[in-house]
């Protein structure tokens, strides 16, 4: 990092951020784009691949209806006009991510138009206008060889053609004006709502860190009452929440110090690195020419006003309603709202586990505790962790009914997460049940009565908070495999 | 014909280096002279359709051609590679993609 950085609240009482946000949405439809390759993230290289996504010569591309309904409901979900007929193009370039030397995308006739939608940020809201979300293809994967691992000093590249076809949807910002100090909040806050959207609408799996969400970041300062634009810089590629609010922090301080020194800032690509600042990417003398036609292999897609309605119809509730309305159900503060807010996937996975019957406090404290620790540590989303929403549900019934108290329960959940089967079967093969045998109870609470008789003694007085002493033997005595409010209430009996 | 080019010669230059296609000079001579041939033929269309005929881009009066969104294909990643000039690890390999005097 050798950029020259201006204080960012020096620059802001100066100049006037604008934002300009490109998101590529990955669809998780199960084929992809053109062809019926499975769209499986993970596999053996170039196994999901055909003659269609090869591009081999003879081949034809069919559109695939899945990503063409994703693609109008993401649109209705940004409040876009959906086009009543539009084309593919070709988007021609030579790069080996696309073997067939051109990408298939759409141009002057993109499917969704002309939206916007809210970001609130501090109690303010801002709109944010949406100008467009088009229908593309996804490229393959490189792997470069030699030299640092990246593609400048590289000997040579390797590809994988897997994700090549993969269905991406392109959102597209107008500029973004007004945010202030703000902007990169708000830039944070419209990618983490795109990101819920989408996994709302079942369209994307909405997996920052896998690359199905990938941000392209613009963002220009013009001196505060002009209205002319600055010059932008476009950061490429960024992939996290955190790193689309640092990226557009980072550029406001670069530019920021750039043109208050009299400098002009280069319209340029730059990279997003993790260390947490942008460097210059690929320079190019002449712009990209890519000439655009229509792509002769696919003919238009006009959708049928009567299944735009249907699909308008059937959106899920807005993210933030839906935060709203879980805070209210669930009866939970503010600040315990926050607390399920603040790790990753734990609103949904909490969610999904009081539908299957759990209590609400019941399933936060699974997945926010046990759960979220086991994540840490195996150092994977909260939703890569071994248990269903249904399987911890299943957990806290048993715990409900008797079955298993705390202890057990925490036991069950590590076989369970151990990989030795359900729940049931976790309790069956490690003889997990608490002992509803009320003689085996009833004889280890007369011996722990005897073995204590001057506690035994001040629980007859009136001394009930001794009785912690006494229930503490009886489950050592079953070996934890009691419930405590059954052994107290068993010893109250037995000296009232 | 002839009196106005309707593809320069420096276009035709242009697209050849677009489409990584290296011409010599004769070439590119013989090549802008032969296109332009080809695009006056075929713009004689444009005098013939009237003004209520709009552009079109597909030879089928057809839309949306769409297929179900269910997997179907053959599991070939011997016979995908077969056909690669080199292959590494089950990827195609490639040259180095940027020169020296490049940026990345």
């Amino acid at each position: 990092m050798s950029d020259e950085l201006m204080d960012y609240d020096e620059v802001l009482k100066r100049y006037e951020p604008v934002l300009g946000l490109e998101v590529h949405v990955e669809l998780s439809t199960a084929s992809k784009m053109w062809c019926g390759c499975p769209t499986t993230f993970g596999s053996e290289p170039n196994t999901h691949v055909c003659p269609v996504c090869l591009g081999l010569p003879g081949s034809l591309p069919v559109v695939n209806r899945k990503a063409v309904e994703a693609a109008i409901r993401i649109g209705l979900s940004l409040n876009c006009d959906i086009a009543k007929w539009c084309r593919f193009a070709r988007k021609n370039y030579f790069y080996p991510d696309m073997p067939k030397d051109y990408q298939v995308s759409q141009y002057d006739e993109p499917l969704c138009f002309e939206g916007h939608v809210e970001v609130e940020v501090g109690g303010v809201a801002y709109d944010i206008p949406i100008e467009r979300v088009h229908m593309e293809e996804d490229a393959g994967k490189l792997t470069h060889v030699g030299g640092l691992g990246r593609i400048q000093g590289a000997d040579y590249s390797l590809l994988d053609y897997n994700r090549a076809g993969v269905p991406l949807m392109e959102i597209v910002t107008k500029t973004i004006h007004g945010t202030g100090t703000a902007a990169p909040q708000v830039a944070r806050d419209y990618m983490e709502f795109l990101r819920d959207m989408v996994r709302a609408l079942g369209v994307s799996h909405g997996r920052m860190e896998r690359g199905n969400l990938r941000c392209d970041v613009n963002v220009s300062l013009m001196p505060i009452g002009s209205t002319e634009l600055g010059i932008r810089s476009e950061t490429k590629n960024v992939n996290s929440l955190k790193s689309v609010e640092t990226t557009v922090r980072y550029e406001i301080m670069r530019q920021g110090a750039i043109l208050s020194a009299g400098g002009r800032v280069k319209q340029e690509t730059r990279h997003w690195n993790e260390a947490g600042f942008t460097s210059p990417g690929r320079s190019k003398e002449t712009a990209e020419d890519y000439r655009y036609f229509p792509e002769p292999d696919l003919v238009p897609v006009a959708p049928d006003p009567a299944w735009v309605e249907e699909l308008r119809a059937s959106l899920p509730e807005h993210p933030s309603k839906r935060r709203a309305r879980l805070q209210q159900t669930w009866g939970v503060t503010e600040r315990e709202f926050g607390d399920v807010l603040a790790v990753e996937g734990a609103l949904d996975l909490i969610a999904a586990t009081v539908d299957a019957g759990c209590a609400p406090a019941a399933a936060r404290k699974w997945w926010l505790t046990e759960l979220a620790r086991q994540a840490n540590d195996l150092n994977v989303p909260l939703e890569d962790v071994n248990i269903t929403p249904a399987q911890v549900a299943e957990v806290q019934a048993l715990v409900d009914s008797g079955s298993l108290n705390d202890k057990l329960a925490r036991a069950v959940i590590e076989g369970v997460l151990a990989g030795e089967g359900s729940p049931a079967e976790v309790v069956a093969s490690r003889g997990l049940a608490v002992v509803s045998d009320t003689g085996a109870l009833s004889a280890a609470v007369d011996a722990a009565i005897a073995a204590n008789p001057d506690v035994a003694a001040k629980i007859r007085d009136g001394k009930v908070a001794a009785a912690g002493a006494l229930i503490g033997d009886v489950m050592k005595a079953m070996r934890g495999q009691a419930d405590a409010a059954a052994v107290r209430a068993l010893i109250m009996e037995k000296l009232s | 014909m002839g009196q106005q080019m309707v593809l320069t010669r420096s276009e035709v230059a242009k697209l050849a280096a677009l489409a990584r296609i290296e011409l010599s000079d004769d070439e590119l001579d013989d090549m802008a002279t032969q296109l332009d041939i080809i695009l006056a033929s075929v713009a004689s269309v444009g005098e013939v359709a009237a003004q209520d005929i709009p552009p079109t881009s597909h030879a089928v009066p057809l839309v949306n051609v769409m297929r179900e969104d269910v997997v179907s294909w053959t599991p070939n990643a011997e016979g995908v590679l077969a056909g690669a000039p080199v292959v590494e690890d089950g990827r195609f390999r490639v040259p180095r993609i940027l020169d020296d005097d490049e940026e990345a």
